[in-house]
């Protein structure tokens, strides 16, 4: 990876955090560097993984020691309708020799193994921190490789110590853009071809929203990356829009997509009543067809009719319960608007990986004695919690145990969740987990004193 | 004896190892008040944790020097001191355990060196002891790195006990706890080893710290564990009995640091193995004088020598033989894989061997003198890949959590064990050893076969 291609992606003009903001705030959050012993995020190579291991046919090679891919392969919690070849481990599992002498050529006999054994229609091939520091020239491996194999064999330039899992997905990005959009044709095309990007199909997400699209008429031509085969990537420049899901993650994909193939992106949310209706609407309008937007105020009259319904018993259980919500980017309106849909408040949200535009937003929903968290390690969080008097914590998994030895309701809402949330359907699910958080009957059993420690002594 | 084979693939296909330094950071963790800090970096130590999170289901805390592409080419000091300055300000830990990754020993800094001018330029760390332990990635397994931290920390020095310190008269064992050793395991050991009057001083003691346990504040290190006051006693020990063949190298370090005698108990798991146990015990806290022993001759001795079995695991052993009785149905001629790290592939194997099982295959992570002596003809050092060719037609396989499915796939009954085990619940507590854990082996094992109709 070059040093220019990491500063542009840093810069991704696509990406609010770089403008709006005159000189002194310019590239604030993109750029920050990790703080040794604060710390807790992902790195490049996490980032990158998550971007692209999703697509299911694919194997997914990982270049490096064992821990890079040891440690982590298989526990990426997208879904699959099909093949299952990307929850397998590949990795070189380099040794001392490879470091001295150099691991280009266990790379190449790698790759050659994979594809001789699991025959996938292309390989991703993951640089890593000490294979990148020892120089092996992942891009000429790869290339011959295509050519002795004729498989697409992409090189994904995203060591660890590059940056953030931020920069990893636009990197994974730049990979799609360079080797694999626009490599191949759909057997046919309609005006309603839209491509999804940054959705990953966490437990099965995906699978709530693409009825309500296809129902309205809007064909998925390539899902980027959630339940992706390779080859539907390969066309996804023969769409006529492109929907940014909850994600900046691959701001550059859109950006770059419009000035080389002419199609315009929108940036939309899955989460909540609002940002649903409001998701159809915006791709219906793009897509400029009159019928099509008739046809999606006809279905967004019937869920939400339906939702109505659905969600009531929900909404008086519900009502009036206080969450502090501490997620990134997107989603910390995102889930404050679905919450909010179902009569709860939002004491607290995060801003720290929020743009303007998501905080001007925020600022909106939040009212005026909202906080909005610009950090929150456990202790702050926990101290937020208690301040504003909030009944629970909706959160990343890593933030789990912080409220569950706090003895405080959680609900997962990252990458980690288990449960599908978004769609209609969706925030019946988030309903009922809110529900079951809130109400379960333990909360008394954890939070009760033993007999012995209520003497006073 | 066995032949080891190791697969001449270029390519690890669902690898069976974790990294060294997972392995370290996990041996750190079972001391109390302490950090891990990974050099390496950040995602080096997000994906340990994520890992470390997910199999005992608590929070981990887990810290990294977050090295970039510059400060790596730089050198890490800066990193090193600025990420000990934020801990102690932050979580004012009483332990941090420095380890090192692949990327930062590639780069070649040098550790020593580094410590050496940061505790120069701040005397404010003195009385914070530092566990250095260095764990390239692509040197070994987790079992490796779990090992070479565990000899850090014997070889770390602590500093004199305070002299107004009550030493208890109970005679105190060191008790070198192996990555064979879950939580659980670790809390049967203690509570076996205090069951003969004896105090046992537990490296690491995993059951004090992601056994799983309600706390009344968050912790920002470790809840429990082995404490820095007790690892200044090590000197006192009459005895060390390391368990697992990996901790041979630190019962080696204590002996010659402090004089301590030491018996490797490769295993702790099947009658005989824990009849070896309780023997050894029982030799240690009947040996009345002060000084040190040599169980070996014990019989030619001149001390008065009673031996006492604490009544319970008299009990426990009659147990444990009647459940070998009613178990031996079920396992008798049952045909095993296992792929486990070299430790636990000891103790489990030859568990199953003297139930009457027959080992199918046996798939490991890393080099061990215990792989020649398996209850199998061949080992292969290799990966889930490995397992898969060579179990097809067993009755059970047991590995991680990452075996489900090949598992699956090969319709073969899958046993949990390992790291990490991401699908079952009550990692923290289980426990597989000594009577009464291999009871529940044995049980577990024989209800699998009885569900299937065995």
């Amino acid at each position: 990876m070059t040093k220019p291609k990491i500063a542009d992606l840093l810069n991704e003009p696509g990406c609010e955090h770089n403008h709006k903001k005159g000189q002194q705030g310019k590239n604030k959050a993109c750029t920050q560097q990790a703080k040794p012993g604060a710390a807790q995020g992902g790195c490049a190579f996490d980032g990158a993984s998550i971007a692209l291991v999703p697509i299911t046919d694919a194997a997914h090679l990982v270049h490096g020691p064992i821990a890079c891919a040891g440690n982590s392969w298989g526990s990426r919690g997208s879904l699959s309708s099909g093949a299952t070849t990307y929850k397998m481990g590949f990795t070189t599992d380099i040794s001392e020799n490879d470091i001295i002498f150099g691991g280009e050529k266990r790379l190449y006999k790698a790759i050659a193994q994979v594809i001789n054994r699991y025959h996938p229609p292309a390989v991703f091939v993951y640089s890593t921190c000490v294979t990148a520091l020892i120089g092996d020239d992942l891009d000429a491996v790869c290339e011959a490789a295509t050519n002795k194999f004729a498989t697409p064999i992409i090189p994904v330039n995203s060591p660890g110590f590059v940056g953030s899992k931020n920069l990893g997905n636009r990197l994974a990005g730049e990979s799609l853009l360079d080797y694999v959009v626009g490599t191949a044709e759909p057997e046919y095309t309609t005006p309603y071809d839209i491509n999804l990007i940054g959705e990953y199909n966490i437990a099965g997400e995906l699978w709530g929203v693409l009825p309500l699209l296809e129902k309205v008429g809007i064909r998925v031509l390539s899902k980027i990356t959630g339940d992706a085969t390779f080859e539907e990537i390969r066309y996804a420049h023969r769409a006529q829009l492109n929907v940014m899901i909850c994600s900046k993650a691959l701001i550059n994909m859109g950006r770059k997509m419009e000035e080389s193939y002419g199609i315009p992106y929108i940036e939309e949310s899955f989460y909540g009543i609002e940002d649903m209706n409001r998701c159809l609407r915006n791709i219906a309008q793009k897509l400029a067809d009159v019928e099509l937007q008739q046809r999606v105020e006809t279905v967004i009259a019937e869920e939400t009719a339906k939702l109505d319904v659905a969600l009531a018993p929900y909404r008086a259980r519900l009502k009036g319960k206080r969450m502090v919500l501490y997620t990134g980017g997107v989603k910390s309106w995102s889930i404050m608007s679905a919450a909010q849909d179902l009569g709860m408040e939002v004491t607290a949200t995060s801003t720290k990986k929020s743009t303007e535009e998501d905080k001007a937003k925020i600022k909106q929903l939040l009212g005026k004695d909202g906080i909005a968290l610009s950090k929150g390690n456990a202790q702050e969080l926990l101290r937020v919690i208690a301040k504003t008097k909030a009944d629970m914590l909706v959160a990343g998994g890593r933030n789990q145990y912080t409220a569950l030895k706090a003895r405080i309701p959680f609900l997962d809402i990252n990458q980690e969740r288990h449960k599908p949330y978004a769609g209609y359907e969706g925030l019946i699910e988030m309903a009922k987990e809110f529900d079951r958080a809130l109400h379960s009957p333990i909360w008394q059993q954890v939070r009760q004193p033993a007999p012995w420690e209520l003497v006073s002594g | 004896m066995t032949t080891i084979t190791r697969n001449k693939k270029s390519v690890a296909v669902n690898p069976l190892k974790q990294s060294p330094p997972l392995g370290a950071a996990l041996a750190f963790l079972g001391l109390k008040g302490i950090i891990p800090l990974f050099h390496g970096s950040q995602g080096c130590t997000a994906f340990a944790k994520v890992l470390l999170v997910r199999h005992f289901r608590e929070a981990i805390p887990l810290a990294t020097t977050a090295m970039t592409e510059v400060t790596t080419i730089l050198g890490g000091e800066e990193n090193i001191e600025q990420a000990i300055l934020t801990l102690v300000e932050k979580a004012q830990p009483d332990l941090i355990g420095l380890l090192t990754t692949g990327l930062t020993e590639t780069r070649g800094d040098d550790m020593h060196g580094i410590l050496k001018s940061i505790r120069q330029r701040h005397p404010e760390l003195d009385s914070l002891p530092i566990i250095f332990v260095s764990t390239p990635d692509y040197k070994g397994a987790l079992q490796d790195g779990f090992a070479a931290a565990v000899q850090s920390i014997v070889t770390t020095d602590y500093g004199q006990p305070l002299e107004t310190q009550n030493f208890a008269s109970q005679q105190q064992v060191t008790i070198l706890a192996g990555s064979l050793l879950a939580p659980g395991d670790v809390e049967e050991i203690q509570e076996i080893v205090e069951a003969f009057g004896l105090k046992p001083l537990i490296i690491p003691d995993l059951s004090g710290s992601v056994d799983g346990h309600l706390d009344d504040d968050y912790n920002s290190k470790t809840p429990g564990g082995t404490s820095p006051s007790q690892l200044q006693q090590l000197e006192r020990s009459l005895f060390t009995i390391a368990i697992g063949e990996s901790m041979r190298p630190a019962a080696e370090i204590l002996q010659q640091k402090f004089g301590t005698n030491y018996e490797i108990l490769p295993r702790l798991a099947g009658l005989a193995a824990v009849d070896k146990f309780l023997w050894l015990l029982a030799q240690i806290a009947s040996y009345k004088n002060s000084g040190f022993l040599e169980p070996r001759q014990s019989r030619n001795c001149d001390w008065q020598f009673n031996p006492q079995i604490p009544s319970k695991y008299q009990r426990q052993r009659r147990q444990l033989q009647d459940a070998i009785l009613d178990t031996h149905f079920y396992l008798g001629g049952k045909k095993v894989s296992l792929a486990l790290e070299p430790d636990l592939l000891y103790q489990t194997s030859w568990l199953l061997k003297e139930m009457g099982a027959e080992i199918q295959a046996a798939v490991t992570t890393t080099k061990s003198p215990l792989l020649k002596e398996l209850p199998i003809e061949r080992v292969t050092i290799g990966d889930l890949e490995d397992l898969e060719n060579l179990a097809e037609g067993s009755d059970l396989i047991i590995t991680n959590s990452q075996g489900k499915s090949l598992a699956e796939k090969l319709n073969i009954p899958l046993y949990r064990m390992g790291y990490p085990i991401y699908d079952r619940l009550g990692n923290g507590s289980r426990c597989l050893v000594g009577y009464r854990g291999t009871m529940q082996f044995l049980f577990d094992l024989g209800n699998i076969f009885i569900e299937l109709g065995h």
